[in-house]
C-alpha cells in the first residue's frame, strides 16, 4: 500500500501540467445501439460538444433522418423529431420558420438526405433555409444491410453491386457539399469532414461549429458532410475500417471548407 | 484517481482508441462487461492522459478529470 501511495505521489508529481477535463455532453450522455466502432457516436459527440461550448444544448431541436442515424432517438436528451424517410430537410424547415429562436438541425445518413430524401435536401439548400444539415456518409445504406446508395464509390460492393458499382449503368457517387457550394450561392457554409483519425476527428469540430455559428448568427443554410466507417457492412475490423476510409474513401470525397462564412475572419478568436 | 475515469458497461470492443493511445497504455480486459464484450483496462502508469481515446471513442467509455 505504501509503495503505491509513493508511486502515485510521484506520477502526480512529474505530471504537474495543466490537463484538459473532458467529459461526454449531458446531451448523449447515455448508451447508443450503433455498432461497434460505427462513427455515428463520435459525430453525434462533437455536435453536442459544439452546442454546449456554444450555450444552445437547452435550446436545440433534431430532425432525426431514417437510417442507422435513427438510433440516435433512443440516446439524445433534447427534442427531436423522427421524419419521414429522407424528409428531414423539409421537417427542419418546417421547425426552422415556426421557431426561428432556436437551433434546428437536421442529423440524416447519405442513404436518406442524399438517396431518398435528394429532393427535400437540395431543396432547402436552394430555398436558403436557416438550419444545418450534418449528413453521416457511410457510402451505403448501414441499417438494412449494405446495399449500394448514392454515394458508393466506383467499384465498391455492396450486397446490390456484388461485382462492384458499375458507374456507367448507376452514375458516379454524388458529391452535395460542392454541388451546395458551385450553385447556391446564398449557402452560408459547407464542409466536408472526416473520422478516420484524431486529427481529423478534430478538424470536423472546427467544421461542425462554424455551420451552428453561421445558423445562430442568421446567415442561412449551412451543412457538413462526415465521412465515417461502416465495419459491419464493409466486413472490417473498426481500425481498419477507419484506414480504409482514409485511404479508399477520401480520394473520392475531398475534405475540407468549399464555402467559408462571408465574416468568419471578424469572429476569430 | 486515476487519469482516465472509464465506463467498461458501455465497451464494444471496436479496438479504435487501443489502435490510436500513442503510449499504448490501453488493452482488453479478460472479463467480459454485461454486452458481452471484452472492455478496454488503461494502463495508469503509461497513461499521459492526452484524451486521444476520449475523442476517438464512439461510445463514450472515457472521461479525463483533468487538473483543477
Amino acid at each position: 500500500m505504501a509503495a503505491n501511495a509513493n508511486t502515485n505521489t510521484n506520477t502526480s508529481v512529474k505530471t504537474k501540467v495543466n490537463i484538459k477535463p473532458r467529459k461526454v455532453p449531458a446531451l448523449i450522455d447515455r448508451p447508443m445501439s450503433f455498432c461497434p466502432g460505427c462513427g455515428h457516436g463520435i459525430i453525434i459527440r462533437l455536435i453536442a460538444e459544439c452546442l454546449e461550448e456554444l450555450g444552445q444544448d437547452d435550446n436545440v431541436i433534431f430532425g432525426i433522418g431514417v437510417g442507422c442515424s435513427s438510433l440516435l432517438g433512443g440516446g439524445l436528451e433534447t427534442d427531436r423529431l423522427h421524419c419521414s424517410h429522407g424528409r428531414a430537410g423539409a421537417v427542419c424547415t418546417a421547425i426552422k420558420r415556426v421557431n426561428p429562436d432556436n437551433v434546428v438541425i437536421s442529423y440524416q445518413g447519405d442513404g436518406d438526405a442524399y438517396s431518398i430524401g435528394i429532393g427535400e435536401t437540395t431543396s432547402a439548400a436552394y430555398r436558403n433555409e436557416r438550419f444545418t444539415t450534418f449528413v453521416v456518409n457511410n457510402t451505403n445504406y448501414g441499417m438494412t444491410g449494405g446495399q449500394m446508395s448514392n454515394t458508393t464509390m466506383p467499384g465498391q460492393k455492396t450486397t446490390t453491386s456484388p461485382d462492384g458499382r458499375d458507374c456507367t449503368t448507376t452514375g458516379m457517387p454524388l458529391r452535395f457539399p460542392e454541388l451546395v457550394a458551385s450553385q447556391f450561392d446564398a449557402a452560408a457554409y459547407v464542409a466536408r469532414g472526416s473520422v478516420s483519425t484524431p486529427a481529423n476527428i478534430n478538424k470536423t469540430k472546427t467544421y461542425i461549429k462554424k455551420a451552428l455559428e453561421a445558423q445562430l448568427s442568421g446567415e442561412g443554410y449551412s451543412v457538413v458532410e462526415i465521412l465515417s466507417s461502416c465495419p459491419t457492412n464493409w466486413g472490417m475490423t473498426a481500425p481498419d475500417a477507419m484506414k480504409h476510409l482514409d485511404q479508399a474513401v477520401t480520394p473520392h470525397f475531398p475534405l475540407g471548407e468549399f464555402k467559408t462564412r462571408a465574416n468568419e475572419q471578424r469572429e476569430v478568436k | 484517481m486515476s487519469k482516465v475515469l472509464t465506463k467498461p458497461q458501455r465497451c464494444k470492443q471496436c479496438g479504435l482508441c487501443v489502435a490510436v493511445c500513442p503510449k499504448k497504455a490501453i488493452s482488453f480486459s479478460s472479463e467480459i462487461n454485461t454486452a458481452g464484450y471484452l472492455f478496454t483496462v488503461i494502463d495508469d502508469e503509461a497513461c499521459i492522459a492526452c484524451g486521444i481515446c476520449y475523442t476517438t471513442c464512439p461510445d463514450g467509455v472515457y472521461e479525463i478529470p483533468g487538473t483543477k
